[in-house]
């Protein structure tokens, strides 16, 4: 079993992008994602300062993966997107499927992010036949509907020709919108943002009227109020998962990544905290956290 | 310009074509359409009858499968496109690549247009689209009218936007909202915020709450016109501010545009509410037939006349309408 690092969803001040990488680099994960995947108009870190952090990381070992946009809209941003495309030395986790022609046509595998609509074994064969090399399973799937996918003939004979990765610690991507909710949220239009969303590097939370923890408004994203947290998981993921994907928090980060390593066989269950949810791999609404 | 109506009964599609439908999209009663609520949606005799009708009156059925196909019950998928082909639909809407790939291997011939549902939001997207032999695709409601103009002009490939209905404010067919409040999502399950987990409590001071499998969406003072629960249209608590976080109950219109859509060539207006009554169908179809009917005589002198406003205003969630994601500042 893998531990990777997805790409930070939040917006962070470049240098302490660059600090949290560093300390990637001397942590024991095995894979990193490196990219701007949320809003193209957050440049505290361009494409060169991704490149020059990719060579940095893979020389300390670990494997990188660029990663690229979830909602295109604007003609600037595919050329944005052509540029990971193109990049020549690092694989590409394509989080819309509009990446996917520019891979095919260099010939690269690439990885099928979480925001890529695969929902059965068709759809898997398909997008392996375009050169996806790891699934990144839609987060509102449960490790059941997982087991059933990998179960199906078509795809068990193909089972050592890519890798399965799932989403299991931080507020999970839900959706993306034409609007910016954090701009929203300072009663600013989304042309006039002035970035406001650098002011909350863990989003803002969004609390229902009898004060439960919603959603997390993270720009054009919208993210799951709960920490999803399969920590106490990770034994029932034997045999079906090949990565487990950590998502960049402001704090803690490593030492969760510490705490997963030393359960992946439940030798060291954690205690959940209030606010962690693991519905979604237990087949129940997202939100809920069931105790084992 | 196409204008294509929404039905979800045989009397709601027997309205659309009376009143100036030139399409009318439907869907199966089953999990395999993104509209699968109880009641509404049409069977196999259901669907031929719609075939029939609709063939008889000149105009084309398309049937909606849009949901994402399950691994043990691809099955289901795989017949639904059987059964709508059979009944002599005209266009199928799907949204799953293996749907694609089987409606473009078993039925060469039958027209396809990409749902919304598979969220192509760029031109990009629609180019890898084209290996399944999509003929159109529908935009989702997320892109501005410059954005959509900028797609307009760099495809080849047939638009199809959303004219007038329920607002979706998130990417269609990548939000898990629903499903992470309730289980169940548009992608899953074919519904959002579904009924059957919706709860009405009134408090002593007439105070009226909405909730949504036990999630607090909104709360509602006696005097004010209570909504259902979408969850993304609740009202909640951001700092200190209680509103309307993610967006308000409105509905999306875009009559002011139309001269703009024509101009760019989209191919069809689509009426979202396979929900709605046949008499909410009826007058929908009538504004839009006439808007539309204006709008290619005199492109140029197109105004949008008081009395559809106040027809659409008097049939949108809380009588308020909005251009949404095509207009900027909505942003």
């Amino acid at each position: 079993m893998k531990f990777s690092l997805g790409a930070i969803q939040y917006f962070w001040p470049k240098q302490v992008v660059e600090n949290f990488y560093q300390q990637a680099a001397d942590s024991s994960v095995d894979i990193v994602y490196l990219g701007e995947t949320v809003c193209s108009k957050r440049r505290e870190l361009k494409f060169d300062d991704y490149m020059r952090i990719a060579h940095m990381l893979r020389e300390a070992g670990k494997q990188v993966c660029l990663s690229t946009m979830t909602l295109l809209e604007a003609p600037s941003e595919l050329r944005e997107l052509r540029k990971y495309c193109d990049n020549g030395d690092f694989i590409v986790e394509a989080n819309d499927v509009g990446a996917i022609p520019y891979l095919q046509e260099h010939q690269v595998p690439f990885v099928a992010g979480a925001a890529i609509n695969c929902y059965n074994q068709h759809t898997l064969r398909k997008l392996m036949s375009m050169g996806m090399s790891r699934w990144v399973m839609p987060v509102e799937l449960s490790r059941e509907w997982l087991a059933k996918l990998l179960a199906q003939p078509m795809v068990k004979d193909v089972r050592d020709c890519f890798e399965v990765e799932v989403f299991a610690l931080g507020h999970m991507p839900l959706a993306w919108s034409g609007r910016c909710f954090t701009a929203r949220s300072e009663n600013r239009a989304k042309d006039q943002c002035e970035l406001c969303c650098i002011k909350y590097p863990e989003g803002r939370e969004v609390t229902s009227q009898d004060g439960t923890q919603v959603f997390v408004l993270n720009g054009i994203q919208t993210q799951s109020g709960t920490r999803y947290n399969l920590v106490n998981q990770l034994p029932n993921m034997q045999g079906l998962v090949d990565v487990v994907r950590l998502s960049p928090q402001l704090t803690g980060t490593f030492d969760w990544l510490e705490k997963f390593r030393a359960n992946s066989q439940g030798e060291h269950p954690q205690q959940l905290a209030t606010n962690d949810s693991n519905g979604y791999w237990l087949a129940l609404a997202g939100l809920v956290q069931q105790l084992d | 310009m196409e204008l294509l109506c929404p039905a979800g009964s045989m009397p709601a599609l027997k309205a659309a074509i009376e009143h100036g439908a030139d399409a009318v999209y439907v869907g199966l009663k089953d999990e395999t359409n993104a509209r699968h609520f109880a009641g509404l949606n049409l069977d196999q005799a259901g669907l031929t009858e719609a075939a029939r009708y609709v063939h008889q009156h000149g105009k084309k059925l398309h049937v909606a499968i849009n949901t994402f196909a399950h691994a043990d019950t691809f099955e289901h998928w795989r017949r639904a496109v059987d059964m709508a082909v059979k009944a002599g639909a005209d266009v199928l809407i799907l949204a799953d690549m293996a749907v694609l790939a089987y409606a473009a291997e078993r039925y060469p011939k039958v027209e396809v247009h990409l749902s919304v549902q598979a969220s192509a939001t760029n031109a990009a997207a629609i180019e890898f689209y084209k290996q399944f032999g999509v003929k159109r695709v529908v935009l989702p409601r997320v892109l501005s009218m410059n954005q959509v103009r900028s797609i307009a002009r760099t495809t080849d490939m047939d638009l199809e936007v959303f004219a007038f209905g329920s607002l979706c404010i998130m990417a269609e067919g990548r939000c898990y909202l629903s499903s992470y409040m309730t289980g169940e999502s548009p992608n899953t399950a074919g519904a959002c915020s579904p009924a059957k987990f919706v709860r009405w409590d009134e408090a002593d001071d007439g105070t009226l709450e909405s909730r949504l499998n036990n999630i607090l969406i909104d709360r509602f003072a006696p005097n004010e016109t209570a909504g259902y629960p979408t969850l993304c249209k609740g009202r909640f608590t951001v700092g200190e501010d209680t509103y309307h976080a993610l967006e308000e109950p409105t509905s999306l219109n875009t009559l002011s545009l139309l001269p703009e859509l024509y101009k760019e060539g989209i191919a069809s207006l689509k009426i979202e509410g396979r929900q709605r009554s046949p008499a909410y169908v009826a007058q929908i179809t009538q504004v839009w037939r006439q808007a539309i009917d204006s709008v290619m005589s005199k492109p140029d002198n197109f105004e949008v006349q008081q009395q559809w406003d106040h027809v659409l205003a008097g049939l949108s969630e809380g009588s308020q309408t909005t251009l949404g994601a095509y207009h900027r500042k909505w942003k």
